[in-house]
């Protein structure tokens, strides 16, 4: 049998030739090229890559683990990061692929015929994409240092070169398609553990089946008790609330679903895909093809979710140290799993709360292993024990990482979940470049700053923009600002408060002007930004639900600026002039699909 | 036909009513069933699932796909309907 080392290089360097071949097969040479590839991607493919462009490193590693420690209320991320798609398919992506340009601070400038407008949607589309891109790179850096033993910041650097290669040269026909291979490579990746561990717990092939279906015994026998109630019951055994009931409060939990699914409507990378196919009909249909993809993910992760969390409490609680698999130790070398025997019976209890506590001077919990070993052999950490009954320190993503090595699955299986977590990340990273790139080629330069230069000229700037972009993504994966975790409740929040209403007017509500545009924006962002600066940043202390208003955490906060956003847009276009003849012509063009215009060649 | 202002109008209400209905859906199975009243439901089961925590999992997820899907096909058909197809 291969060695896990090698299979991992193989299939990694696989792959990445993959990236790479597709990359210099799909070199454009026109700005419609390198913004919308040509605009004649078929809705199947734009389906998947939109799938890619979408699943991040933090849907493919971090989701599942999330929702196995909050049970229920993990609901948000799933149906959130879902049902964004439904907004999407009815209220934006025809109506922006009749538009027919390129970027979303085109349809804002030209619909609210305001430079201002379009600057302001520039500055929020380079805000959200960077917030997003640094933890891509960093989730690039994370699955090369565990899987191949490379330095974090040497993976982040292989990553940036990959990225650079196809993004720079393919613009976004380079993307496109190194997306569909990414999307097949990440979805092989997820499902296959998934199936492995619903047939040995359940007999189930379908995680989704097995996920409602009574569980087997070690030795195969059916035992007659569901899996989700026997998970009820081991996590009020240790002391945790019921699997299956929600522990957040109702508003909140609401709140930060809107927050998500708004948001990821109004991402504009997501957003921009839209653009690349050649009919109104094929951007509606390739919204429904991208989210059954995505659902192909969304479904199983819950699945594998409960799987693992019933299988970890079963293989550790109470089990002697010196008894635990092989993989227990495997992942305590990369600190991802720890055990500290609080009262020396040399067995592990898992209970709610944090086994240690944080280091001096750190915000959030990080591990620091020592030279010596504890009576039973087991790695000793320079963080205090905490006061809580809990030994075990689990990482969440380990839900993942490890689900192969659990289920003691082969290593090419273990080898395909680190080349889908670099294809999550990558293809992820690339969208977001792109987005950078074309915002400050097209908008800013363009249609602002230089509006004399030629195309070949914009098309230059495009790509040393994407190729500046990689430089700093990289940079901030390898020097990761310590918010990176805190602002990504503001990528969605800021999506959501400013895009969403401004986009959403402009296509339902001729009557909707300039003033009452960009007043909008500026409020809902506004308000959004200081909600989340205030308890984020200026008094992190604060931040607990009696604080709130409403009960709404920061992570919920954008749907409420998005409601303000509507409000204020509304009242202010009453009392100000309507828009121009053209634009209210503009804004009928834009209801019928008829006219959208074929595809030219790239 | 595309340039007759009235069947532009009748096109465009169509389309709103149909927008209309489905994210009337969209709404009840996930904020209603999986957030609002997903308590209520958990009494109620679904094979091994309890219900409010299957539609808060699963089955919003599900119905989400099939929406957007009944969304192409109707609007396809209206296109035609009204003359303004591709």
């Amino acid at each position: 049998m291969m060695e896990l080392q090698t299979w991992t290089y193989l299939i990694v360097g696989l792959t990445f030739s993959l990236y790479i071949g597709i990359a210099i097969w799909s070199r454009v040479q026109t700005t419609r090229g390198f913004y919308v590839a040509g605009g004649g991607v078929s809705p199947l493919a734009n389906g998947m890559a939109t799938a890619a462009d979408w699943m991040s490193a933090a849907s493919f590693i971090s989701m599942a683990g999330l929702i196995s420690f909050i049970g229920r209320d993990g609901a948000y991320y799933l149906m959130g990061w879902t049902g964004g798609y439904v907004l999407l398919a009815l209220l934006l992506a025809p109506y922006l692929r009749k538009f027919g340009q390129f970027t979303v601070p085109d349809f804002v400038g030209e619909r609210y015929y305001s430079k201002q407008a379009r600057l302001v949607a520039v500055i929020c589309a380079i805000f959200v994409s960077f917030t997003y891109v640094a933890g891509q790179m960093r989730g690039v850096g994370v699955v090369f240092s565990r899987f191949l033993d490379v330095e974090i910041e040497n993976g982040v650097v292989i990553g940036m070169g990959i990225v650079f290669i196809y993004a720079v040269m393919g613009g976004m026909k380079g993307i496109t398609y190194t997306q569909v291979a990414q999307y097949c490579v990440l979805i092989f990746a997820f499902l296959v553990p998934a199936v492995f561990i619903s047939l040995a717990m359940t007999g189930h092939v379908f995680p989704q089946v097995g996920f409602g279906s009574t569980v087997l015994n070690e030795s195969g026998i059916e035992t007659g008790i569901y899996l989700l109630d026997k998970l009820d019951g081991l996590n009020q055994d240790l002391g945790f609330s019921a699997y299956t009931s929600g522990t957040k409060e109702t508003i909140d939990v609401f709140f930060i679903t809107a927050a998500l699914m708004v948001g990821t409507a109004g991402l504009p990378h997501v957003i921009i895909r839209f653009f690349t196919v050649p009919r109104v009909r094929d951007a509606r249909l390739s919204a429904g093809y991208a989210l059954l993809f995505i659902a192909l993910l969304y479904t199983t992760a819950p699945a594998v979710a409960a799987f693992a969390r019933t299988n970890l409490i079963e293989t550790v609680q109470h089990r002697p140290y010196d008894d635990l698999p092989d993989w227990f130790q495997n992942w305590e070398n990369t600190g991802l799993l720890a055990w500290v025997d609080k009262n020396s019976d040399g067995r592990v209890q898992y209970a709610p709360g944090q086994p240690f506590e944080k280091l001096p001077g750190h915000k959030t919990l990080k591990l620091v292993k020592t030279e010596q070993a504890g009576a039973s052999g087991q790695p000793l950490f320079e963080n205090r024990p905490s006061k809580s009954a809990n030994e075990l320190y689990v990482d969440r993503d380990i839900i993942v990482l490890a689900n192969p090595e659990i289920a003691r699955l082969p290593n090419w299986v273990i080898a395909l979940v680190a080349a889908g977590g670099l294809a999550a990340a990558l293809s992820t990273a690339a969208g977001l470049l792109l987005v950078i790139s074309a915002s400050i080629s097209h908008d800013l330069l363009k249609n602002i700053l230089m509006p004399e230069i030629s195309e070949k000229q914009e098309l230059l700037y495009a790509r040393i923009a994407a190729g500046v972009a990689v430089c700093i993504a990289g940079y901030f994966g390898i020097n990761p600002p310590g918010f990176v975790a805190q602002v990504v409740a503001f990528a969605f929040g800021l999506a959501a408060a400013s895009f969403f209403p401004a986009i959403v007017l402009g296509i339902f509500y001729k009557r909707m002007n300039r003033e009452g545009a960009v007043s909008g924006m500026v409020v809902g962002i506004v308000f959004t930004a200081a909600y989340i600066i205030y308890f984020k940043f200026v008094n992190p202390g604060a931040n607990r639900a009696e604080n709130w208003w409403f009960g709404i955490s920061p992570e919920g906060i954008g749907t409420l600026g998005m409601l303000l956003n509507f409000s204020v847009s509304l009242i202010i276009s009453r009392f100000t002039p309507p828009p121009p003849a053209h634009v209210q012509d503009l804004v009928e063009d834009i209801r019928i699909p008829r006219g959208a215009g074929g595809a030219t060649e790239a | 036909m595309p340039e007759d202002g009235k069947s532009r109008n009748d096109y465009w209400r169509a389309n709103l009513r149909l927008m209309a209905w489905l994210l009337a859906i969209w709404f009840t199975v996930s904020y209603g069933c999986g957030i609002l009243l997903a308590d209520t439901l958990n009494q109620f089961r679904f094979g091994g699932f309890k219900l409010g925590f299957w539609f808060a999992q699963q089955g919003s997820i599900y119905v989400f796909v099939v929406l957007i899907f009944i969304y192409v096909w109707k609007m396809n058909r209206i296109d035609r309907e009204y003359g303004v197809d591709e």
